[in-house]
């Protein structure tokens, strides 16, 4: 190999995969193309800490920005990549530069899914992906202020609390019956929006948006049940599409994301993706095709493309995990809760429970837990290694809080 | 100011492989029984995001923060991998007369 490694997309995945090569020992050439001029940044803060906090916020870096050049990876910040030729096995940028790889990664991301209906295009309708657009939520959440949010997802949710705390009025708008539809078992989503309404949040469900009008720097949103909500700004949280174009107009297999195998390689065996972008087969749920946007996914994800772009072919093998906090909840979810179909419950106090989500052979398959602080995530952790080893745990013991989940870690089954 | 010991916990306050929380003059501390008995003690907060490692969970000799799943050595506060890269301060441990002191700065 001495074309080089490239990778597409300098987000948490693309940044750990590149650092992850060079910890491997790999010797030769590592670029990172990103079309952000930060390098790679933690994207969970901006919905909460970057937007709660007292003091305005840099975004959290991966690593500082001599840590790439240190490490002798090149780092070609505010750069669009417009084309691969595979044949040439070529990177073009729009600038006109041409990258060579061996091997190539996309981790290219998602980008929020827009709104298609009248007024969305509003410049008081806006979105949430990039460090700079939480800077302007940070600036727009204030005393006197009113937001609406449109969607009651866990972007919108935290949102709702930020702008909360910031001391702005707050109504989220959200298409489904409830809250947390996707994912989220319905008890669970009632103790957050319970949380929320108690902090003056207003909720309201089961009314798709109609339209939206902007105008004096105000904006209407209409509901399709003919109610109409005016705020200062509407803040659209629907859900992110994977960022596919770049592979998709090389031709590479497409299915919800950029398909790869249970390695991360695509239909080209010279090219990868990994974190938001691709979709992939979860082995643990006998190879079910998911596709997952969350932090802990990009991270394991960036560091496992690392390794299998020097030859490990290592299979995918982590459980889904993912986090939400609002207010002073901490929601934890291991595995697919739509994998159970049968529930038991551990109620560990103070208003917190977790959900052990088994399926009919009694096999844990997924757990939900909210409570205040941190009070699930050991419970959660276990959980975890537990869905990992396809465990039938004992269903008296996972539901009663004096038994140490932990001590089911070495139990005979 | 001279290092002093003061009492954090009894030993049988902790179980083996796991860990307690522990407040003093303003700063909060782990500490931390391994499975083979011995005592440890380290900064409280994760060097990460501040979150309490005494409600993460232990396995033999790590600590896990209980918010990203942040990993270090309790023994020598090594940090063990992304997302943390820093490591943890850790404390001189002493047990006497079944109670757990460790040493902080005065």
């Amino acid at each position: 190999m001495d074309r080089g490694l490239v990778i597409v997309g300098a987000g948490e995945c693309g940044g750990r995969a590149a650092l992850g090569l060079r910890d491997l020992g790999h010797k030769g050439a590592i670029t990172l193309v990103g079309e952000e001029r930060h390098p790679p940044y933690e994207r969970p803060p901006l919905s909460k800490d970057a937007l709660s906090g007292a003091d305005e916020p840099g975004p959290k870096l991966v690593a500082e920005t001599k840590v790439y050049e240190e490490r002798q990876i090149r780092f070609i910040a505010g750069a669009q990549a417009s084309a691969i030729d595979r044949k040439e096995r070529m990177v073009w940028l729009a600038d006109g530069t041409r990258l060579a790889y061996d091997k190539l990664l996309l981790t290219t991301g998602a980008r929020p899914r827009r709104l298609a209906i009248p007024g969305a295009e509003s410049d008081r309708c806006v979105y949430l992906r990039a460090f700079e657009e939480a800077m302007r939520l940070r600036h727009e959440f204030r005393p006197g202020r009113k937001i609406a949010i449109v969607g009651g997802g866990f972007i919108g949710l935290e949102l709702a609390a930020s702008a909360t705390k910031r001391g702005a009025a707050v109504t989220v708008l959200e298409a489904l019956p409830r809250i947390l539809s996707r994912g989220v078992p319905g008890e669970i989503a009632d103790i957050v929006a319970a949380r929320h309404r108690a902090a003056g949040v207003e909720l309201i469900c089961g009314s798709g948006i109609a339209g939206l009008k902007g105008a004096d720097g105000a904006i209407q949103v209409t509901l399709a049940d003919g109610r109409s909500i005016g705020a200062d700004l509407a803040v659209i949280g629907v859900g992110a599409v994977p960022e596919t174009r770049l592979g998709e107009a090389a031709g590479l297999a497409i299915d919800n994301g950029i398909a790869v195998d249970e390695r991360l390689a695509t239909s080209d065996p010279d090219i990868f993706a990994a974190g938001d972008c691709c979709s992939f087969p979860l082995a643990i749920y006998g190879g079910r095709r998911v596709r997952l946007e969350s932090w802990r996914n990009a991270l394991d994800q960036g560091a496992l493309a690392a390794r299998n772009m020097l030859g490990a072919a290592e299979p995918i093998s982590a459980v889904p995990w993912f986090w939400s906090d609002q207010f002073d909840l901490t929601l934890q979810v291991a595995g697919l809760a739509d994998m159970g179909r049968h529930v038991v419950r551990r109620d560990i106090g103070d208003g917190g429970c977790i959900q052990f989500h088994l399926d009919d052979d009694g096999v844990l398959m997924a757990a939900s837990g909210i409570a205040k602080g941190a009070a699930v995530a050991r419970d959660i952790r276990v959980a975890e290694m537990l869905i990992a080893r396809k465990a039938r745990p004992d269903t008296v013991h996972l539901a009663d809080p004096g038994h140490k989940l932990k001590s089911m870690l070495v139990e005979p089954r | 100011m001279a290092n002093q010991w003061i009492e954090a916990c009894r030993a049988d306050d902790i179980e083996a492989e796991d860990v307690i929380r522990f407040d003093h003059g303003g700063r909060t501390y782990a500490i931390y029984r391994s499975p083979d008995d011995a005592f440890f003690a380290t900064d409280g907060l994760c060097t990460h995001e501040e979150a309490h490692l005494a409600d993460g969970l232990v396995m033999d000799n790590i600590i896990e923060c209980p918010k990203h799943n942040g990993r270090f050595d309790y023994r020598t506060g090594e940090a063990k991998g992304a997302p943390v890269c820093v490591n943890l301060a850790t404390y001189p441990v002493k047990v006497e007369a079944g109670k757990v002191m460790i040493q902080i700065a005065g």
